[in-house]
Order: C-alpha cells, then structure tokens, then sequence
C-alpha cells in the first residue's frame, strides 16, 4: 500500500468516529473535555458552533454519533455523547454576550426564509452575523417548526427550544408569524429578496387509505398533524384504547402522548418484526417503560365502524422467511385479527408537499413533485433559490436540517456576493501536540472501566399527571464526572513520523489494543492479514506508513480500535510517535465571509 | 520508563490458547526500563511464547540477578513464581529449585553483566550440570544500570557513548556454551520476534540446559554510531543462519515445507523444531562444524542468528544426561514427599556418617 497520507483533511476526521458520523461535524471529544472541566458554557459554544441547537439536540438528537462511537468497540456501549450535550446545556450560563456580533450597518442583502424551522433558523443564525437582513416567513403564530409541532413537550420543553430560537431571533431577524406563503412567484416578483431558502419542512404526513377508512375519519388522526394540534392545545383528549400504525420515531411520540391525553391501552402495530424498527432504539425502550405495547407481524387491512363510530382494525397476521443476513426473502399471510380500538393514529411517514411553487418559476420538480436540490450547495434549479432541511431531502432528523442550513447559507453568501456557489471552502485539519513533558499529556489518557451511566427518569406515577413533564433528568454531576471519563479523546490523533522511527518494537509491545504491527508492505489484503490481531471492522482504514529507515519496512495501524491511550507515544525513545489534538475546521459562512474578503483588493 | 499503567482494555477478537487465556493474561507488572529498551521486546517475546505454549502460570518459575534485564522477570507472567537472586548467583538458586521440584518451567533472565563478569563461573556450570531451564542473556555490551560502562560481551573496537574504545576481547556465551557442552544454543535480536517467539517456546520445552542470547540494544547507552549493539548497528550485521520453527504435539506439520527444506528434530515431549537453513554452509546439528562457523562470521563483525545448535540424542556429542539424570532427583516435588522418604532417620544419618569414617 502507499503510504497514508494524513495531510488529508478526512484523515484524521475519520479517526474521530463521532464527529465524522455527526452532520454538523460536532467537535464531541473537545466538548466532552471541557464539560469535565466544567467548563459548562465553553461547551455549549463549542456545540452551538456546530450544532446551533444544542440544548434541544442535547434531548431529541438521533445521535448518529453514538453508533458510531469507537468505545462500543471496546465496550458494550457508547458514550452517551447526546446526555452530555444536555449536561452543557442546563449547567452553562448566560450565553448573550458570547454569541457572534451583529453589525449595525447591513451589506444590504435581503434574504426570505420560509418556514421558522430548524433549517431556516440555521441560515438566520449563519448570516445575520455577516450583515444580512434576513426575514422567516412562518404560518403558525410560533416560530419552531416541527420542533415545536411534532416533539412532544414532556421530550422537549417549552423553555430550552423558546430560549434557543431566541438567541437566533434577537440577532435582529425579521419574524414575519403568521404568514403563510401562497405563492413562489409572488415571493419572487414583489419580496425584493436578494436570495430565498425553502426551510419548510415535510409537514404533510402520509395517509392510509384502507376498507373503512372514511367511515371512521373521526378518529383516525395523521400522526405529525395530531401531534401538532395537540402542541396547540387544540386536542386535549383521545379514547382509552389507541392503535398506532407504524414504528417509527413520530409513533413514539404519538403512543407516549396518547398515555398523557387519557389513553390505558395503547398498542404499536408493526408490519414487519423487531430489528425492522424504524424508531430509535432508545425511544423504543421508553416508549415499552410506559407500557406501551407493540405487535409486530401486523399488517393493516381495514377500518372497523360500527354505527359510524371506530371500534377497531383488523389486521393480517403476518410471517416472515429471513436469509442469513436477516433480510426478508419471503412473506405470507397465516390470519386475521380484530383488535378493538377507539382511536387509530396514522404515522407511517411524511412527505414535502409544494403546491404553492409554481411551474413557470425555473424551479425543476422532479417525477414525486420534489425539487431538484443540489446536495452539496442545496440550490434549485432556480439560482438564489435554495433548499434545505426536510424540504430538500425528505423528512431526517433535526441534525441534518441544521447542517443543511449552515451549507445554504455558504451558497446564499456566495451567491450574493457574485461569486460562484460551487467553488466553496474546503475543510481543514490542525494538530497540535498534547505532549507537556516526561509522561506528562495534556488530556486525560487514563483508560476509565466505567459502564455508561443510565439516564433517571421522573417515575411512572408522576410523568403523566401533566402533559408537560420532561421525562428525562438529566445526568446527575456525579453521573456527569463518570460519563465524560468514557470518552476516548479520539481527536487526540496518533501521529507516527516514519524517519525517526528505530524500530525498536516498544509501541508494538504496549498497545493495549494490538493496533499496531510492523511488516513487509504489501496489498491492503496482505497487510490486514499480517496485522497482530486482525481487523473486524474493514470499514475503517489502515494507516501505512512510509518505508521505515532501518529495514524497510512499514508502521501500520489499524485504526479501528485504538483507544488513544497514548502509549506508543509514551513508550516511543524517538518521539516517532507523537499524540497531537486534531481540530477539524468545517467550514461555515463565517469563514467563506473571511476568505472572500481577504481576495478582495484593498482600495487605498 | 512509564507512568502510565496499560489500560486492561483489550481487543475484543484476542485468540485464547488451550488454557482459554489471552496474551494479555500473561503480561506482569508495568516496566519502569527505559522507552524503546529492547528487554521490553525480549519481555513481550516471552508473553506471546508462553501464551503460544499454554504454560500454566503456575507452573513456570522465573529466575534473575541483578541489572536492567534481571527487572525483567517482574514484567511477564504475575501468576509465576520469582525469585531475584544475588548477582551472578541465579543459576545456583536455579539450581536448588530445579533439584526440589522437576515439574516446573524454569526461566532464567540475565544479563551480560549478571552471566559473563560477576556470574561467569555460575553460568559455566550451570551448563556444564546441564540443568534443566531456559537461560535467556539480555546482552547490550554496557552496564547500563550504572550508566554505560563496557560489559564483558563489549566487541573491541566498539565506542562508548562518551567516545571511548574498547580493548579488551569480548566473552562470547554462544561458544561458551557450545564449548562446555550445551545442547540448545541460540542467538537471536530483540527487534525480530518472528525468530525469538519460537525459539524461546522450543527453549521453554528442551529438556536440560537452553541458551538464547539476545542481543538487545541499550537505547540510553548503547544505541549510537560506534556501538556494535546498537539497533542499526544490530540489524545491519544479523546473519539469521538457522530459522528454528517450533510445532507443538498437538499441531500437525503443515505442508509449508518443500522437500529437504527443513530438519525435523523430535523433542522429548513430542513437540518438533523444524530447523530450516538460510545459510547453506551452515550445520546446526554438528557442534564443532557449528562453532568453527559461528566464530569465523563473528571474526568478521556478523552475528549469526538462530538456533545455532541443538544437540540431538544419538548424535555423537549431542545431546547428554541433564541434571535430573545425573543426579537421581525424585520425579515428586520434595514437599509432596512423605517425611520418612525425606529424612533418613537417626539410624540411616549413622549410617551415611560411618561412609565418612
């Protein structure tokens, strides 16, 4: 194999396996190290940076960081990376004055944002700072988006998601509530906007048309919209026995607030079995924690009414034949079953519907009347038109709405300034070392055999007396300090310099993991077969070094399982091998800002 | 030299032995030797070979002197036994186990300074008594425990780090050994565990007296330009004569050997040393043909490595009665003996004493 070349941005990036899986390239480890210092509010500005939303991603993320998180490789679990998000949140302090300035004088670019979600509240947040005046359309009377509608407040609290939208709002954004856009064109024609974002969500939730289903219309509900009355405080009550079609994250939601509106039995019908689940796993365990029932192998097949009132489904009983890798090869019907209920809620997806774009505007609709959207500027077929969140691709979670937003608003910049929006910033790695004398790092290295600490819940007497009632507590500060000694520090990179190298094994022989092996190069084939312990994850890469100076040979690293106790470094009587912090600089409208104006001629 | 404990965090996919132990279960306390020392290398060779071997802990004995290797029994195996001895005097110690308890593993670790200067005389009659026990040199050529004087392996010619030359002749212990009548005798480098592994495993399982000498560099006093131990000096002049590739009784032979390609040499317990040459010349099983060649390649500054020699039974000064033969030692450790067998009694010491009169 060639030898590695680290100099790549992604190199190292990929080793922190958490921030590589986070959309928003969240700086996990560096946020992890401060909140063990307690340093509360430095982390959340660290996150903030990122993430923009931390105290309510620090609650209902989907965490694609924790599957992702090298200690389950070690270990049976993850770091809870999105409890401790949350720890940053509610332990920081005032923040006002730590938030990027807004100028006075305006560049004079206009900008609409449609829809106050998470996506166009991200594109406020980039762009303000920059000078622009930036305007969100929002239909409802609240900014939030589905945020607010769709996140059942006993998840997600008033207070945390109103404080975050503020800081975003009282950078001076003009909140047009209220108002509802008909019209693309008009928008277009008469707003006077320099460039428009669509941040407005896939808030149309899929229908189910089965036998019945007109018959029983009153109380069949569509999840998203169910939950968005209930977030109103238009619906107060559903019946006592409630059927959830569907087994995603919004079923979650919706069985858990059906208990909290008066409901005793509420089953989960599942088409397919467990490990086919689209929710979350940690939501499932909550979910199943207040005994919410779910009945896999289910198929819908009609709505039962008798005098024009629901009393129940049935259902095909259905089973499935796997193949070896758990895929479903085969299905077949074995029965039917009645199961009786009062209420049915619908939640089995979501669609992004644009019937207020029209057709002569330049804005390409594709064959399911979605806009074609660049997915890496999130501009349309329309210049100065751009999408992002769950308008642009489909309904995902609030992190990738946020990351979306911070890469619009590169383009918007761009595009505003004349500047092509395809020639963007590239990101960049810094390294730093950590070393600070004789066996002297500057981080925590100590390997800590704690287990992941379990979130405490309010108990189930007391959570559904109100609606309101957060479920989760929060870590406690001891929980906290146990926590945060899990991390890795798998941004504190081994960094090995081939010419120094003697070749005198001590790194070989410390490695707690066996991640190391000195060899003959040789075909990546070869060379994960000659390892010390071979890899069980192919997915990551191995880092090859150049020719050693003595024999030729190569330093390779498996980097799958290191745990970045720094060892080598420590063992190494060369300095070969070096731990440096690597920061990983993703770049955001802020730093196209800077870079365009450092181009731009002085005039004297 | 560290102060940070390696983590017990290990890779989850680690092969467990036929004991159902991993690597690590073999690992001792944390080595405070210099970083890059290559007795740490000499120390995780000795894990991996007895974790290979399936050594019960209990049953393997290390031995040691005094000086930076004798630290070493310290950092493998924490569930073997241990004894520290005086300098120089761990094959007398060695000696005294042995003749108690011939069930044990026996694993001495010396040095150039503990084996050829003070210990010298122990060491000969060690392998003259050919007592049953691996014997592993960690040779530097300097003293480094008292910062980098020239030791007895010191080559002429060789300069100390401060400059100066050394004149006198260096003891070499694979003649020794070969000299007084060993019947394993091995050379081998710290920094190459492909040949040290199987080497100290067949060592391990040799009955009577097993030599390894390692070169190992001292990377605080002996690893610059000018030394003849140092690592690249080391690695630019390692002949590796004889590859002595080990195989347990359990393990078939598998077909990796053309014709004539390796020796086989069956050991008393069934396991089998494949000895395969890479130097045509050279006769591993011939003890004077073996040693005119060792001597002559180091005339020239190359140390061949390998297993050097290995006296066989039936070849004409192979192999000989090892301590436990010569002497009649009882085949039951001497604390499992019933105290009438151990002690001849007032009439029978009346009667040795009457021998005397």
């Amino acid at each position: 194999m060639d030898a590695t070349d680290t100099s790549h941005p992604d190199y190292f990036h990929r080793v922190v396996d958490c921030q590589w899986a986070c959309p928003a390239h969240t700086d996990v480890p560096e946020y992890i190290r401060l909140i063990a210092q307690g340093r509360f509010t430095e982390a959340y500005l660290v996150n903030r940076h990122s993430n923009v939303f931390p105290g309510i991603l620090g609650r209902v993320c989907d965490r694609p960081c924790e599957p992702a998180c090298r200690r389950g490789r070690v270990e049976a679990k993850p770091v809870a990376i999105c409890r401790l998000k949350r720890v940053a949140a509610d332990n920081r302090d005032d923040v006002s004055g730590k938030l990027p300035l807004i100028p006075r004088i305006k560049n004079g670019k206009r900008i609409a944002c449609i829809g106050a979600g998470c996506a166009s509240l991200t594109v406020a947040n980039d762009l303000m700072p920059l000078g622009y005046e930036v305007t969100i359309f929002e239909q409802y009377g609240e900014p939030g988006g589905l945020m607010r509608t769709n996140i059942p407040s006993f998840r997600l609290p008033q207070t945390v998601l109103e404080e975050e939208i503020r800081m975003i709002v009282d950078m001076g954004v003009d909140l047009k509530l209220g108002h509802r856009i008909g019209s693309m064109k008009e928008l277009l024609a008469s707003g006077g906007f320099d460039a428009v974002f669509v941040g407005s969500g896939a808030p149309q939730g899929k229908n189910l048309v089965l036998p019945g289903r007109a018959a029983a219309d009153a109380s069949v509900h569509i999840g998203i919209a169910w939950l968005e009355s209930v977030a109103f405080g238009h619906t107060e009550r559903i019946g006592e026995r409630v059927l959830i079609i569907g087994v995603g994250n919004t079923a979650m939601d919706c069985c858990r607030t059906s208990l909290r509106l008066g409901a005793r039995q509420v089953k989960v019908m599942a088409r397919k079995p467990r490990g086919f689940f689209k929710a979350s796993e940690w939501e499932l365990e909550d979910a199943e924690e207040e005994s919410v029932e779910i009945v896999v192998n289910r198929s819908p097949k009609a709505f039962v009414t008798e005098g024009g009132r629901l009393v129940g489904m049935t259902f095909d009983r259905m089973e499935y034949e796997l193949d070896g890798r758990g895929r479903i090869t085969a299905e077949r019907v074995t029965g039917e079953e009645f199961i009786p209920a009062d209420d049915v809620i619908l939640a089995i997806g979501q669609e992004n519907a644009f019937p207020w774009i029209e057709g002569d505007l330049g804005i390409e609709l594709d064959k399911w009347h979605v806009p074609v959207v660049d997915p890496v500027t999130f501009q349309s077929t329309r210049p100065g038109v751009f999408f992002g969140g769950d308008a642009a691709f489909g309904p995902k979670n609030i992190i990738w709405a946020v990351e979306q937003g911070h890469q619009a608003a590169i383009s918007i910049h761009r595009h505003c300034q004349g500047e092509s929006v395809v020639e963007r910033l590239p990101p960049g790695v810094n390294l730093q070392s950590r070393k600070m004398g004789m066996h002297e790092w500057s981080y925590s290295n100590d390997y800590a055999p704690v287990e992941r600490r379990l979130m405490p819940h309010v108990s189930l007497k007391e959570r559904f007396k109100k609606l309101d009632i957060e479920v989760e507590l929060g870590f406690s500060a001891e929980q906290t300090a146990q926590e945060v000694q899990r991390c890795l520090n798998c941004d504190v990179q081994t960094v090995f310099t081939a010419k120094l190298c003697i070749e005198c094994d001590a790194c070989l022989d410390i490695c707690p993991v066996d991640c190391l092996t000195i060899t003959a190069n040789g075909p990546e084939a070869e060379l994960r077969g000659t390892l010390k312990v071979p890899a069980r994850n192919l997915a990551q890469p191995l880092y090859v070094s150049a020719a050693l100076p003595q024999t030729a040979r190569v330093m390779v690293k498996d980097e799958d399982l290191c745990v970045h106790c720094g060892l080598c470094a420590e063992r190494c009587p060369t300095a070969a091998w070096d731990m440096q912090k690597s920061h990983v600089h993703w770049p955001h409208a802020e730093d196209e800002a800077r870079a365009l104006q450092a181009r731009k001629p002085k005039i004297a | 030299m560290t102060f940070i404990a390696k983590p017990k965090v290990v890779h989850p996919s680690l092969p467990r032995n036929v004991l159902g132990l991993v690597r690590r279960d073999y690992e001792g306390a944390l080595s405070t030797l210099c970083a890059g020392c290559g007795h740490d290398s000499i120390t995780a060779a000795i894990v991996e070979a007895c974790w290979r071997g399936s050594i019960e802990p209990q049953n393997l004995v290390k031995l040691s002197g005094i000086g930076c290797s004798s630290k070493t029994t310290a950092y493998f195996v924490s569930g073997a036994h241990g004894f520290n001895s005086v300098h120089g005097r761990m094959p007398s110690i060695a000696t005294g186990a042995s003749a108690a308890n011939r069930r044990l593993t026996y694993i001495g670790v010396s040095g150039d300074g503990d084996t050829l200067s003070i210990g010298l005389g122990q060491f000969c009659h060690a392998v003259r008594r050919n007592l049953d026990m691996l014997y592993i040199i960690e040779n530097n050529g300097v003293y480094g425990l008292t910062k980098g004087q020239f030791s007895a392996s010191a080559d002429i010619g060789s300069k100390a780090k401060k400059g100066e030359t050394n004149f006198q002749p260096p003891i070499d212990p694979v003649l020794l050994a070969m000299n007084l009548g060993a019947s394993f005798v091995a050379r081998s480098f710290s920094g190459d565990k492909r040949q040290l592994v199987p080497l100290i495993e067949a060592g391990l399982r040799h009955r009577g007296f097993a030599l390894i000498d390692v070169l190992s560099p001292c990377v605080t006093f002996n690893d610059h330009e000018g030394s003849t131990k140092s690592y690249a000096y080391t690695r630019e002049h390692y002949e590796p004569a004889v590859q002595a590739d080990f195989v347990p009784p359990e393990r078939e032979i598998t077909a990796e050997y053309g014709a004539g390609e390796a020796l086989p040499v069956t050991m008393h317990d069934g396991s089998r040393i494949m000895l395969r040459k890479l130097d045509e010349a050279y006769e591993p099983t011939d003890r004077a043909a073996a040693q005119a060649r060792v001597q002559e390649r180091l005339r020239s500054g190359e140390y061949l490595t390998g297993l050097l020699y290995l006296g066989r039974e039936g070849d004409a000064d192979g192999a000989r009665p090892e301590f436990h033969q010569i002497n009649g030692t009882p085949e039951e450790p001497l604390n499992s003996l019933p105290y009438e067998a151990l002690s001849p009694g007032s009439e029978g010491l009346a009667k040795l004493l009457a021998r005397y009169r």
